[in-house]
């Protein structure tokens, strides 16, 4: 048995419409990181579904790309926010605004 | 394929062919080498014994293959072992392969034989020293990488050799190098060495992108046959390749106008210099262009002509150095230039396996004077200045005795091997026609004999004498096991060339092919003359030396050629000459491009479009707003306009 694809899209559009606005509302930055994290992995969930449909293996490995990726991304990530936390004790994104002049 | 076992039934063949061993040859002394360096302080004093085993075993192992050579009929003897695909990239294809046939059995024997024995004298000599185990691995690489100079079968793997050993005398001429003469003559002999190099790149890669391979099997039958089938190495283009081919030669054996560095390569310990003297490093040009010896033929008479004139000239030109010079190191670099000269000379007159067997015996008796050298030194607290010696031949009996075999066998004294060997070349030399270049062989040959016996008597003869407060002793027993076989060799080593005989040109002839030596009763009245001169110097040498009226009899000569002797010991000023036309322009070009236009034009560029860039990107920070949300809706922005593009282009495109 096998699901109709066009269901996995849908799924994987409305995972990443909930990343976007999440990333565009929310203020503490491990919660923006946290959605930035949801776009990427409805990006991988389209991927492997049109590997599957195509019956070739390139989504999948690009997959796993993303997830390196991702995975080194968060690691930056999560260091910048940290050391922004102890300098400034907040997360609050609309707080830290150092580029503006 | 089907000759080769029907000859290896006929002949009682252990091997399948003597290229089986080949590689293990190389690699024996390469493990070594390896071993060393990395576990060297750990092994400690053993990493000597190891390494002397090493090249040892390289050596039976050269023995068997060279046996296994004779073994077969002489049209066969040539094989190549296929070792492993080096590059592949499309269709280009190197193979590491190894060559064995009569010229490389010869080298291999004179590499390994010689070598192991400058190892085992290593042993004594350089007890003690600090970085002992690290020396060895140096002579091992050196020795490795000499071998596969001499076994390579293409060009490029030639070269591997060919930079190798030059990384080597490098390593080991600095192998002192707290002492700044040392790094200062290692740098020397580097640099003078790269010139060559890329001389014989140029050379190499003409030749390769002529004959559409690097193969130097494939090359030397382009030259041989340029009407072939194939593309042909012939004319202009041949000649061009073979001058650049003696350009490299010039630089690797020491040969005008690339010999600056040979002399001051005594900084190094003795062994180092007995080994680039001797078995490795000098010989390489000498084998290089025995090697492609088809190409300097099709070179036509300009190039042996130039080759043939640069050997007689490098070779008066260093003997006459070596008349003056008190270093006893020193003169022995000399006289090997003057040697390598002949060789050099031979390969200029046809008479290729001449000069391989002028290398030979010279790889003999010159290894025998360095080790010889190294010994006195290490009795005389490393004196090098002869005029503060003399006698000692009573006090180190051992050194004494086998240093005047192979003075005599320089000198060109029948029955010893260098008279067999010089005598080989200057016959050629008339058999060619070249009478010029016979005469300034036999002029040279003269002078060979004088400054060898000037050397002889200064040193081993007449009363003894000293540095103060040293204590004369004759050499450990492992130094001495390497000079009397040595010895030995320069007494007998002529032998293997006998002519009438002539064992080693017919040996060599498969690849050298056949030497004109000329009939009947001249060559006896050459080797008379030869013979004649040889004696003369060293009566010379004896009336200026030797007798109670000498020194007064010196000042005598000297008074009459000043301008002589004062070029002579300034080395005719031709290091001040590259220093003030090569060497001087050269440091100011780098020192304006360093200090001018790297740090004004270079780094402006850099620097100026650093500064340009934060110029403009601090005006762009006014955009900025600073809010992480309003970028992430402008990134959505930019999306959602990409995508409508996108769908109209779709819908209406």
């Amino acid at each position: 048995m096998s699901v109709d694809p066009g269901y996995y899209l849908v799924l994987a559009g409305l995972m990443f419409t909930i990343g976007v606005v999440g990333v565009l509302t929310r203020r503490n930055a491990i919660v923006i990181f946290m959605f930035v994290e949801l776009m990427l992995n409805a990006v991988n969930l389209i991927f492997v579904t049109f590997a599957r449909q195509h019956g070739t293996i390139d989504g999948q490995v690009l997959v796993f790309f993303v997830l390196v990726v991702a995975a080194a991304e968060v690691v930056v990530g999560l260091a910048i926010i940290s050391l922004i936390f102890r300098h400034r004790v907040s997360s609050n994104v609309d707080e830290i605004n150092l580029l503006k002049r | 394929m089907t000759d080769l076992i029907l000859a290896a039934e006929q002949g009682g063949v252990i091997l399948d062919h003597p290229a089986v061993l080949a590689p293990f040859i190389v690699a024996i002394p390469l493990a070594s080498a390896v071993l060393l360096l990395l576990f060297g302080k750990r092994i400690g004093k053993p990493a000597g014994v190891i390494a002397s085993a090493a090249v040892g075993l390289a050596f039976l192992a050269s023995v068997v293959s060279f046996v296994e050579v004779l073994s077969f009929p002489k049209e066969m003897r040539g094989w190549v072992s296929e070792t492993f695909t080096w590059i592949e990239v499309g269709r280009f294809q190197v193979d590491a392969n190894l060559l064995v046939d009569p010229l490389s059995a010869v080298m291999l024997l004179v590499v390994t034989g010689v070598g192991a024995l400058i190892h085992v004298y290593s042993i004594g000599y350089m007890k003690g020293d600090e970085r002992y185990s690290r020396f060895f691995a140096y002579l091992n690489l050196f020795v490795a990488f000499m071998l596969i100079l001499v076994l390579a079968e293409n060009v490029l793997l030639l070269y591997v050799g060919w930079e190798g050993v030059g990384l080597c005398s490098y390593l080991l001429i600095g192998f002192w190098f707290e002492k700044p003469a040392a790094a200062g003559a290692a740098k020397k002999a580097f640099i003078v060495n790269r010139i060559g190099d890329f001389s014989f790149l140029l050379g190499i890669l003409l030749l390769a992108a002529t004959a559409a391979t690097l193969s130097m099997g494939a090359i030397n039958a382009e030259a041989l046959n340029p009407n072939g089938p194939g593309p042909g190495i012939s004319g202009g283009l041949a000649t061009a390749a073979a001058l650049l081919l003696l350009g490299g030669a010039a630089g690797k054996s020491a040969q005008i106008p690339l010999y600056v560095w040979l002399p001051d390569a005594m900084e190094g310990p003795t062994p180092v210099s007995a080994l680039i003297h001797a078995a490795t490093m000098v010989t390489a040009g000498v084998y290089m262009v025995a090697r492609l010896s088809p190409v300097f033929e099709a070179g036509g008479d300009l190039a042996l002509m130039v080759v043939g004139i640069i050997g007689a000239a490098t070779a008066l030109w260093a003997a006459i150095m070596a008349a003056f010079e008190y270093d006893i190191k020193r003169v022995l670099a000399y006289s090997t230039i003057s040697q390598l000269g002949y060789m050099f000379l031979a390969h200029g007159v046809h008479a290729y396996s001449a000069g391989i067997f002028h290398l030979t015996t010279h790889a003999f008796f010159k290894a025998l004077m360095f080790l010889g050298a190294g010994a006195v030194m290490h009795a005389l607290a490393g004196e090098t200045d002869m005029r503060k010696m003399g006698g000692l031949r009573k006090a180190m009996p051992i050194t004494g005795t086998t240093f005047m075999l192979g003075w005599l066998a320089i000198c060109g004294i029948i029955p010893f091997a260098g008279f067999f060997s010089k005598d080989a070349i200057l016959a050629s030399a008339w058999a060619d026609g070249q009478y010029v270049l016979w005469a300034v062989g036999v002029f040279t040959a003269f002078l060979t004999a004088f400054y060898m016996s000037r050397m002889y008597f200064r040193v081993f003869e007449g009363p003894l004498r000293v540095p103060e407060g040293v204590h004369v002793h004759d050499v450990a027993p492992t130094m001495a096991a390497a000079l009397i076989p040595l010895g030995l060799l320069s007494v007998v080593g002529g032998a293997i060339n006998l002519p009438g005989l002539l064992t080693l040109e017919h040996f060599l002839e498969p690849v050298l092919g056949e030497s004109h030596v000329p009939a009947g009763l001249t060559p006896w009245v050459l080797g008379g003359i030869a013979l004649l001169v040889a004696v003369g110097g060293i009566l010379l040498a004896r009336s200026l030396y030797m007798t109670r009226a000498s020194s007064l009899r010196r000042r005598r000569a000297y008074a009459r050629i000043p301008w002589l002797v004062d070029a002579a010991r300034n080395k005719f000023y031709v290091d001040q000459i590259y220093g003030y036309t090569i060497v001087l322009p050269g440091k100011a070009f780098s020192g304006y491009l360093a200090n001018v236009f790297d740090t004004r034009f270079i780094d402006g560029i850099v620097t100026g479009t650093g500064r340009m860039i934060a110029r403009t990107s601090e005006n762009l920070r006014g955009l900025q707003t600073g809010y992480v949300r309003n970028y992430a809706s402008l990134f959505l922005l930019g999306v959602v306009v990409i995508l409508a593009l996108l769908l109209l282009r779709v819908m209406f495109g």
